[in-house]
């Protein structure tokens, strides 16, 4: 099992559950999740390509999946303030409840 | 170039951050009565240094941080982009009512922090850098956008761009660690080298990356299908971030997309000057021409309904990434130089109509089209420069947005290809002329000359009628800013 299909293979089955959540789910949080798992698809193939790539002596995937942890974060961070702050005015957190703007 | 040599060449931006973190402790000592005023005048005087130290930059001749950044006269232009977007911004920012209510002080820092990602996308051409400085814009303005906390309009529109945003650079991100895959490397270059190498079962997963790549700079730049955050985050965003956003973060999506395609994607590292070929022979022209055509049709046609000034002008910002699409479909040095000139003359005639409704909103306090009415006779002053760049956003002569226009066409005649493109671009613009004469028939033609007219604000009167000079100047007399473009032609490569 430890090659860089299995690999790729799980990271796009979770690219699609991840995609399947964004478009499915309306609750805020949820989409966020969705979000989250598309972006750690992405980390498990940059990792996966370094390993099996033959680039073990630089680590340019690990440095990149490791960026793309940072910034999940800081996203996660104002996304859910945002989510907060929507809860505030519109009493709830489901996307399509959020509808004022039209046209 | 290692990292302690390239510190001389990153100083614009070094410096910029360093006033970021001293900005931050001034405001933390700073009493509640005058953090307002002098967070903005602090953040003013960062602007000028760093304009100051972008003026005297040199050019390393190589690519600073072991490659990550080029500092060339290409990332410089759009770089003075962002400054003057910046600049005017701060300086209306004190005169729009919206904002009153809020404490302002951290909305400056958060444009700094905006404008610092744009100059790293502006330099780009390392995949990890890309990600980082398009996730830095991104994340600065959906703070930006829903700035007005009790608003629910505000509110809806960060939450909308924060899900678009969060999700296309995800799928971006896909695209980019496929990229990366195939390449073995994260520099740009390195990538071409690769890519020119593939044929045959890797093509799959090339056509792969590359549409997930696009999606992530057709989200950044409102190409359609990409563009549904557009309309609502324009709209419910404060007017000046909205007016930001429609030039700032476009101009360094199209820098970042024309270094991207032209370099990673092309069939040789240099920028050519007649013919761009892409690698593999994929048809990145044919696919690039479909989204052009298809975002210049919706933005217009969706304009066409609108009640709203301000979801008008967002939607007619859809249409003009489409028209300036049309030049990227060809890709040769020719083309950069029609999208430059475009997105420099965009951003003076769209700041300038998101000024005036800043002002209308100040002293009417609504931006339905029919509460325009007569505004011709109540404002001159404001009414005036708005028709200057209504024509000029429809591309009607002596304005510079006919002169820029031209330039758009010119590149598809010229090269002979996609001649549907540049009919459907002729019709569109003959369709924007619907809406455009819209306004300008409610602010001159209705309404009656009642002899009251509103005081206007000067310092936002003046500003809108700076932002005019450029418009109308650049449409009679273009050849400084041409001249400026091309001496801009130089994007970095190897060896080049």
């Amino acid at each position: 099992m430890d090659s860089l299909e299995s690999y790729l293979f799980i990271g796009l089955v979770l690219f699609c559950f991840g995609l399947y959540a964004v478009m499915t789910r309306r609750n805020g949080v949820a989409v966020l999740m969705g979000i989250e798992l598309i972006l750690n698809a992405a980390n498990l193939n940059l990792v996966a390509f370094n390993r099996f790539g033959g680039l073990s002596e630089q680590l340019p995937g690990q440095v990149f999946a490791l960026m793309v942890i940072v910034m999940a974060a800081c996203e996660a961070a104002v996304a859910l303030a945002i989510i907060i702050n929507l809860y505030k005015t519109f009493q709830t957190i489901h996307i399509d409840e959020a509808r004022e703007m039209r046209g | 170039m290692p990292n302690i040599e390239s510190l001389s060449f990153f100083l614009p931006e070094l410096f910029l951050t360093a006033s970021m973190v001293v900005i931050i402790l001034v405001d933390v000592f700073m009493g509640p009565a005058n953090r307002n005023r002098v967070v903005r005048q602090l953040s003013l005087a960062a602007l000028a240094v760093t304009a100051y130290l972008l003026w005297v930059q040199t050019d390393p001749g190589e690519a600073i941080f072991f490659g990550a950044l080029a500092v060339d006269p290409y990332s410089r232009f759009f770089k003075w982009l962002f400054l003057i977007a910046t600049a005017v911004i701060f300086f209306v920012t004190p005169y729009t009512s919206q904002l009153l209510k809020t404490a302002r002080h951290e909305y400056y820092l958060f444009l700094l922090a905006v404008m610092f990602g744009l100059f790293l996308m502006a330099s780009a051409q390392d995949l990890i850098i890309i990600y980082l400085s398009i996730e830095i814009v991104s994340i600065g303005s959906f703070v930006l956008a829903g700035f007005l906390k009790g608003d629910r309009h505000s509110n809806e529109s960060s939450l909308k761009y924060v899900i678009y945003g969060a999700f296309s650079s995800g799928v971006m991100l896909y695209g980019l660690s496929l990229l990366f895959g195939l390449a073995g490397s994260t520099n740009l270059f390195d990538v071409q080298r690769a890519l020119a190498s593939i044929t045959g079962p890797g093509d799959l997963i090339l056509v792969a990356a590359l549409l997930m790549i696009l999606v992530g700079f057709g989200y950044k730049i409102s190409m359609a299908p990409f563009h549904f955050w557009t309309p609502d985050v324009y709209q419910g965003a404060p007017t000046t971030i909205t007016a930001y956003l429609s030039v700032a973060p476009k101009a360094a999506g199209f820098a970042l997309a024309l270094r991207v395609l032209g370099i990673a994607f092309g069939d040789n590292l240099q920028f050519p000057a007649d013919q761009w070929f892409p690698v593999g022979n994929l048809a990145i022209g044919t696919v690039i021409a479909l989204f052009s055509g298809l975002t210049m049709t919706v933005g217009n046609i969706l304009a066409i309904q609108q009640n709203s000034v301000k979801r008008m002008l967002a939607y007619s910002s859809v249409a003009h990434a489409g028209y300036m699409l049309m030049a990227v479909t060809i890709l040769n040095i020719q083309a950069l130089g029609a999208v430059m000139f475009y997105l420099a003359v965009y951003l003076f005639m769209n700041l300038g109509a998101f000024l005036v409704v800043i002002l209308v909103h100040n002293k009417f306090g609504y931006d339905d089209i029919d509460d325009w009415r007569g505004l011709g006779f109540k404002l001159p002053l404001v009414a005036v420069p708005m028709g200057v760049f209504l024509f000029s956003l429809t591309g009607l002569p002596p304005t510079a947005g006919f002169v820029g226009k031209v330039y758009l066409f010119s590149v598809l005649i010229s090269s002979q290809q996609f001649w549907w493109l540049a009919v459907l671009g002729v019709l569109n613009s003959v369709v924007s002329l619907y809406y455009y004469l819209r306004i300008m028939k409610v602010m001159f033609l209705e309404g009656e000359p009642t002899g009251e007219t509103v005081s206007d604000h000067p310092a936002m009167t003046g500003m809108i009628l700076a932002l005019m000079v450029p418009v109308l100047l650049f449409g009679v007399y273009w050849s400084p800013l041409m001249g400026w473009v091309r001496a801009s032609l130089k994007i970095f490569t190897p060896g080049g």
